[in-house]
């Protein structure tokens, strides 16, 4: 479905203005000192399946998801859509395919939820093109999903967060895509709507086989609807698989140097993470410290 | 209608507010351009002017309609509707309700082109009707490509924060060159200069307005293709992008018409203020957002507003004639503090 190979990442510096006119994004020109975002970062993301990118602030979370989106060319490594290489792909096609929704969005203007909502339309319609009644059936389908229809005429500014994020998860979904990525989709919000949006996350990927990827550093979400999870630190990926297998205390030692308890919670029906304390420094506490457990997907067991 | 029924529309809202809000528009230009050139500090009668048996070295109130009013009247609704227009694109391309067209240093290096124009210009008593536009177009052209190469280098595209930058430190920097020249400048120089700062459609036949024709086209066709890619811009870039738009492309075709069309309007009739703010803000309160509405809407209502100003400042002291820049800034002041205080309560 949705597969990064080995892909690296580096913000290139300078030198961009060079492509201006390129029609297709270049790979960035990377000077050797410029250090490595993510580095050999392989993931692949199976139709229908609900992932968690997992790590520490700056770990690379949000430049994986962007990568992901084709909306930033890796160094080397590629990142394929359905067995296209997206560096290849015209960003119309990919928004057909695959809907980004951002951690916040500000519109710089007051735009109705409707109008929101049928912004996602613009990969299907042409230059100059109107949307038509099956663009507003679609767009209603999406309100419906998402808990939104009754917000159609109300003012986007004018909502609480929640309801903000569920309108732009909305707009994504009337993109018709197959794929979700969502960015840190509950960092700003309070304990209600963090749950809503869980729901709504779940709900989408269960019932209409929305295949999702969302990054949070918030692991007790990723415990609660993720089925799989990939750990990030410092650009890489230390652990990645079925949700269980991954988020056990040692990896969660060895990601964020904190002592956790990790439960099933019973009430809850998932996995539950209590941070305890920071662990006691170990030495040599790099990318390659031992003593993670869980599985990195080799490229065998990828098909 | 009442909510309910306009919730359980089978249409998308756009396609009521094209029809509705842009032929509306559309009716008011039309109405002012053809009633406009009648009023004046001379009654004239439209029969009399079109009057085909009467030959026109005699018809004075032909002489009247076409040669001192239509030309004035066609300049101030092209000036207004491109700067309208312009506003509407630089504001969503800048991601800033408050942005005008001349925010990014337009005026401010036409001023310059024009002031240079007019003080050492050789050839400019014989043909000054050429010079100072023709200048003043090299000036907003020169200042926009700074901009563009300031904003495009060491940047993945456009960015918007250093397009901001270097707009306020052009329009400072033209300034300051201005300045410069005009201590150069005798009296009757100076005098040509602020006038000309003042901002004023009276132009002088039809060769300058068939001069600008061509600049305005092009940036209206390019203008026309964006309307749908403002409206995801102005949610941010990364939004837009992920949603489909080809960014880049995007901004560049809208930099470039806005830049175009601002130019033109500011080479025919000086930097006539504030246009450029009041109406795509006036037309957002009445018409909603969508640039597909606002963006046609403001064309036209910046057309029929300028020519309504133009038609104050050539009626409220006759005969004196008024530049119409006066006119808007004494509206557009007021207007411009009021949308601050509008927004910043609605911050709170």
């Amino acid at each position: 479905m949705l597969s990064a190979v080995d892909v690296s990442f580096a913000y290139a510096m300078g030198g961009g203005g060079r492509h201006r006119f390129a029609r297709r994004r270049p790979r960035p020109h990377v000077d050797p000192a410029v250090p490595l975002v993510l580095e050999g970062v392989s993931l692949e993301i199976p139709a229908g399946g609900l992932v968690g990118i997992l790590g520490p602030n700056g770990s690379g979370k949000t430049t994986l998801l962007r990568l992901l989106a084709g909306m930033l060319r890796p160094v080397s490594g590629c990142i394929t859509l359905e067995g296209r290489d997206v560096a290849g792909m015209a960003r119309a096609a990919i928004a057909r395919t695959l809907a980004v929704v951002p951690q916040e969005t500000h519109p710089a203007f007051e735009y109705s939820v409707l109008e929101m909502v049928l912004m996602g339309r613009y990969p299907h319609l042409r230059p100059l093109q109107v949307e038509g009644p099956d663009d507003l059936r679609i767009a209603r389908d999406a309100m419906a999903m998402t808990g939104t229809a009754a917000l159609e005429d109300r003012r986007y500014d004018t909502l609480s967060g929640g309801e903000k994020q569920r309108v732009v998860i909305a707009s994504a979904l009337a993109q018709s895509g197959r794929v979700l990525l969502l960015d840190e989709p509950t960092s700003s919000l309070d304990l209600n709507y963090q749950l809503e949006i869980a729901s709504v996350i779940s709900r989408l990927n269960e019932q209409h086989g929305t295949t999702v990827v969302l990054s949070t550093h918030d692991l007790n979400l990723a415990a609660s609807i993720c089925r799989t999870i990939a750990l990030l630190r410092e650009g890489r990926i230390v652990a990645s698989g079925p949700t269980r297998d991954v988020l056990t205390p040692d990896n969660i030692r060895a990601v964020y140097g904190v002592d956790a308890d990790v439960t099933m919670h019973e009430r809850a029906g998932h996995l539950s993470v209590v941070p305890i304390r920071l662990s006691a420094p170990v030495s040599g506490r790099t990318p390659s410290a031992g003593r993670l457990v869980g599985r990195d997907v080799s490229p065998a067991e990828r098909s | 209608m009442t909510s309910s029924a306009t919730a359980l529309a089978a249409t998308p809202p756009v396609r009521r507010a094209l029809l509705r809000s842009v032929s509306a528009c559309a009716l008011l230009f039309l109405a002012t351009l053809a009633l406009a050139p009648l009023a004046g500090s001379t009654q004239i009668s439209l029969s009399r002017a079109l009057d085909p048996t009467v030959p026109f070295a005699a018809n004075t109130d032909a002489q009247i309609f076409f040669i001192a009013r239509l030309p004035r009247v066609l300049a101030a609704a092209l000036v207004g509707g491109a700067l309208a227009a312009a506003g509407v694109v630089f504001q969503a391309l800048l991601r800033n309700p408050l942005a005008t067209p001349f925010t990014l240093g337009v005026s401010a290096g036409a001023s310059l082109g024009a002031m240079l124009a007019i003080t050492f210009g050789p050839a400019i008593s014989l043909i000054g009707l050429t010079t100072v536009p023709l200048a003043s177009f090299i000036g907003s052209i020169a200042a926009v490509a700074i901009v563009y190469a300031l904003a495009t280098a060491r940047h993945r595209g456009f960015s918007t924060n250093v397009m901001l930058l270097a707009g306020v430190t052009m329009n400072a920097f033209f300034s300051a060159l201005i300045l410069f020249v005009q201590y150069f400048a005798d009296m009757s120089q100076t005098m040509r200069t602020v006038r000309w700062l003042m901002g004023n459609v009276d132009v002088a036949g039809y060769g300058s307005i068939a001069a600008a024709l061509p600049l305005f086209a092009v940036a209206l066709a390019g203008a026309a293709t964006l309307p749908r890619a403002l409206n995801l811009l102005s949610l941010g870039r990364d939004q837009a992008e992920a949603r489909g738009v080809n960014v880049l492309r995007a901004q560049q075709i809208a930099f470039i018409s806005a830049s175009l069309a601002t130019g033109a309007a500011v080479s025919l009739a000086g930097p006539i203020g504030f246009v450029g703010i009041i109406v795509p803000h006036l037309l957002r309160l009445l018409v909603g957002s969508d640039h597909r509405v606002v963006l046609p809407c403001s064309l036209l209502f910046g057309g029929a507003f300028l020519v309504g100003c133009d038609l104050v400042a050539r009626t409220i002291l006759a005969p004196i004639e008024l530049p119409v820049g006066i006119i808007t800034a004494v509206i557009g002041g007021p207007f411009f503090l009021w949308l601050l205080i509008r927004r910043s309560e609605g911050r709170e």
